[in-house]
């Protein structure tokens, strides 16, 4: 059966069809990548790529401009498919990305209250209220989203992590228009969810951990294959 | 068994298609050029003129092969697109950029030369008849493909997008016939039907089937002439396409 | 069906705070209505009024994943609901309640206008009401194909616009047999059967195109 699905030139199909029966062991990690390959137009962004995130990990994913944070971490997410290797989540991650993910026209309450009944989540207005506090919104949470400044709608995103948690998270630059509360805010947030067990995967130009565990660092160059050291 | 495996594993590498296809371009050319000449000389020249129609049948030599290889071009990108949304493979992609193109001017060929061909029959150009329609729908679907790769700003994505538009094509395109063949009947039935004793007369047939055949295979020649350019386009800048450049 | 209810819920709380966005389709169906009667000036057959429903109908399918793409609450869609195409499904039928609806319910006026007479409405309001939801679903497609291509309007019209062609002959040749008051049951048999196998086979294209435009 292998000599004829390579026949017709599909090799993922061959990759899949190896993999099953096999499921992988993901023993306790929340996501394993393995020999990750992209390719963009003409170059390679990443090539050979491998980590995993274990409870408690916090991975920081660095590189300039271009180097393919944004591409890993859709990725990773699901947004994306890589050109060659796998990614294994043993769950639904939770993403913030680039843009706000919350209605202009719906106010944080009710963007809160979409997500966690896409999630299945069972939540009162009181608990998103909770969520709305912690993240500094006690008072805009009935506000038009269209009407709160580029980072207040930023800590609406972070609100997500809250309202409908998951132990793995993979932001990318969320420290992005935060004022120096909202910063310290996201370390808190992270302290907090590593303690709990979960991982977290961030795109990032500065530092997320000040006085928390320490973070590995994912070094994206140009097609190079990054691993994961110590910082 | 072994070189069947090993050459559709290679087919799949756009740099080994590029190397070994340029006898089967020259080949499909000279092959599909003679036939046309034949079947057109002696369709145009030597047939009989039709006891209705008078000379003026003598275009369907041209109309009828363009009209059948339309639809089987779009057969074909679609079972491209299928490919390359399953497996990725790349040439499945190439193969969808190079024939699109060719597929709407074969389509708008079909279309002209029914056209041309109304004119003294029918008494008008246009006729809302099934076959007049569907041909002119899915000239609209050519461009479709064609106008989307464009739009799309990435080349993957585009590339996908193409390809997942070709398959819900080819899905919509039976409903869309039989809609169309029912909203009218006025043209008479098809002519040819497979199993089906012709209902045209031989003297008509033979040059028909010759230039058929030449169209199959010259058309063949153009999507592989095609292929070749998208491949060096593909790969300008890489070492053996500029060896290739170079004369030697 | 939690899905399913989560993004219709969404998607008409968004329509009803966005009121004139809303009644765009509707209105563009009265105001063309109103020209094509000034432009020809001649009684017209509730074919025309299928021609305008589709009209109206690509026009407003093409933005409707336009906004969510932009606020980024589209990714956020395809990461968190699974699967995906009840979400799908829930969006356009919010979609559909306010673009095809609508249409259905007044295209009697535009029988009135268009042909004098308001003779066979009630079945062009049910081919109205079986074929238009079978337009929203293919028109997502080409809106989902088109997402990332910036505003698009008639590229989406010429993707989708061949898919169109069965449900309006068989939607405007039913709604013109009831004018005469010829039989139409087979006409509307299809429409369903259209609607039916759409309904099935377009979320999950629908679903791809989506996931295709969100790679980077």
């Amino acid at each position: 059966m292998e000599g004829w699905v390579s026949l017709i030139g599909c090799e993922r199909l061959l990759h899949s069809m190896r993999r099953r029966g096999k499921p992988h062991e993901l023993n306790d990690s929340l996501l394993v990548a393995e020999d990750l390959r992209c390719i963009v137009g003409p170059r390679a962004l990443f090539v050979g790529l491998s980590f995993t995130v274990e409870p408690g990990d916090l991975i920081e994913v660095r590189g300039a401009n271009g180097s393919g944070k944004s591409t890993l971490l859709r990725c990773l997410v699901g947004l994306a498919a890589p050109e060659s290797g796998d990614v294994h989540r043993r769950v639904e991650a939770q993403y913030l990305g680039h843009r706000s993910g919350n209605s202009g026209r719906m106010t944080p309450h009710e963007n809160l209250r979409w997500i966690a009944g896409l999630r299945g989540v069972e939540r009162d207005s009181d608990s998103i209220d909770d969520a709305l506090a912690r993240v500094g919104l006690g008072d805009a949470g009935h506000a038009m989203c269209d009407s709160l400044s580029v980072g207040q709608q930023r800590r609406v995103s972070l609100a997500r992590l809250l309202v409908a948690p998951s132990p793995l998270w993979i932001l990318d630059e969320p420290l992005t228009s935060l004022d120096d509360a909202g910063v310290e805010l996201v370390r808190e947030l992270l302290a907090e969810h590593r303690s709990r067990g979960g991982g977290a995967v961030c795109a990032t130009h500065r530092a997320l951990t000040l006085g928390s565990a320490a973070a590995r660092v994912v070094a994206l160059s140009r097609g190079a294959p990054g691993a994961p050291g110590a910082p | 068994m072994g070189w069947i495996k090993d050459t559709f594993h290679k087919a799949g590498s756009p740099r080994w298609f590029f190397a070994g296809s340029r006898p089967w371009m020259v080949g499909l050319y000279v092959v599909g050029g003679l036939l046309i000449l034949a079947g057109s000389t002696w369709g145009l020249g030597f047939v009989p003129p039709e006891r209705y129609q008078g000379d003026s049948f003598r275009i369907l030599f041209i109309h009828a092969p363009a009209a059948h290889l339309a639809e089987a071009i779009y057969v074909a990108v679609a079972i491209a697109g299928l490919v390359f949304l399953v497996w990725r493979m790349k040439m499945a992609n190439l193969l969808i950029v190079a024939a699109a193109p060719v597929g709407l001017v074969v389509t708008v060929l079909a279309l002209a030369t029914g056209i041309i061909w109304g004119i003294p029959t029918w008494g008008k150009g246009w006729v809302w008849d099934a076959r007049t329609v569907s041909t002119l729908l899915l000239a609209f679907l050519f461009f479709g493909l064609i106008a989307l790769r464009q739009a799309v700003p990435r080349p993957e994505r585009a590339a996908r997008a193409v390809a997942l538009l070709a398959v819900v094509g080819v899905i919509n395109i039976p409903v869309i016939k039989y809609s169309v063949e029912w909203f009218t009947t006025l043209h008479q039935p098809p002519s040819i039907e497979i199993g089906k004793k012709p209902a045209i007369a031989a003297v008509f047939l033979w040059p028909l089937a010759l230039n058929v055949l030449g169209y199959y295979c010259f058309v063949a020649g153009v999507v592989i002439a095609a292929l070749r350019a998208r491949i060096v386009e593909r790969d300008a800048g890489t070492e053996w396409v500029r060896e290739w450049m170079t004369p030697s | 069906m939690r899905l399913f209810l989560t993004q219709l819920r969404r998607d008409l709380l968004i329509a009803v705070r966005s009121r004139s966005d809303a009644a765009n389709p509707v209105v563009f169906f009265l105001l063309a209505t109103l020209v094509l009667g000034l432009g020809t000036g001649s009684e017209l057959g509730p074919g025309a009024i299928w021609v305008l429903a589709l009209f109206a109908n690509v026009l407003a399918v093409e933005g409707v994943f336009g906004r969510d793409h932009e606020e980024g609450t589209l990714e956020q869609l395809i990461v968190h609901a699974r699967p995906l195409f009840p979400a799908v499904l829930g969006k356009l039928a919010a979609h559909w309640t306010l673009s095809g609806l609508p249409i259905a319910i007044l295209s009697p006026l535009g029988a009135l206008m268009l042909q004098g007479s308001t003779a066979g409405a009630s079945i062009l309001v049910v081919t109205l009401l079986i074929g238009t939801p079978t337009l929203t679903l293919l028109g997502a497609i080409g809106a989902a194909l088109t997402i990332a291509t910036g505003r698009s309007g008639l590229l989406v019209a010429i993707l989708v616009m061949p898919f169109y062609v069965p449900v309006l002959i068989f939607g405007a040749s039913a709604s013109a047999a009831a004018t005469t008051g010829d039989p139409t049951s087979f006409a509307l048999l299809v429409l369903g059967a259209l609607l039916a196998a759409s309904v099935t086979a377009a979320p999950f294209a629908i679903g791809k195109a989506l996931a295709i435009s969100q790679e980077h």
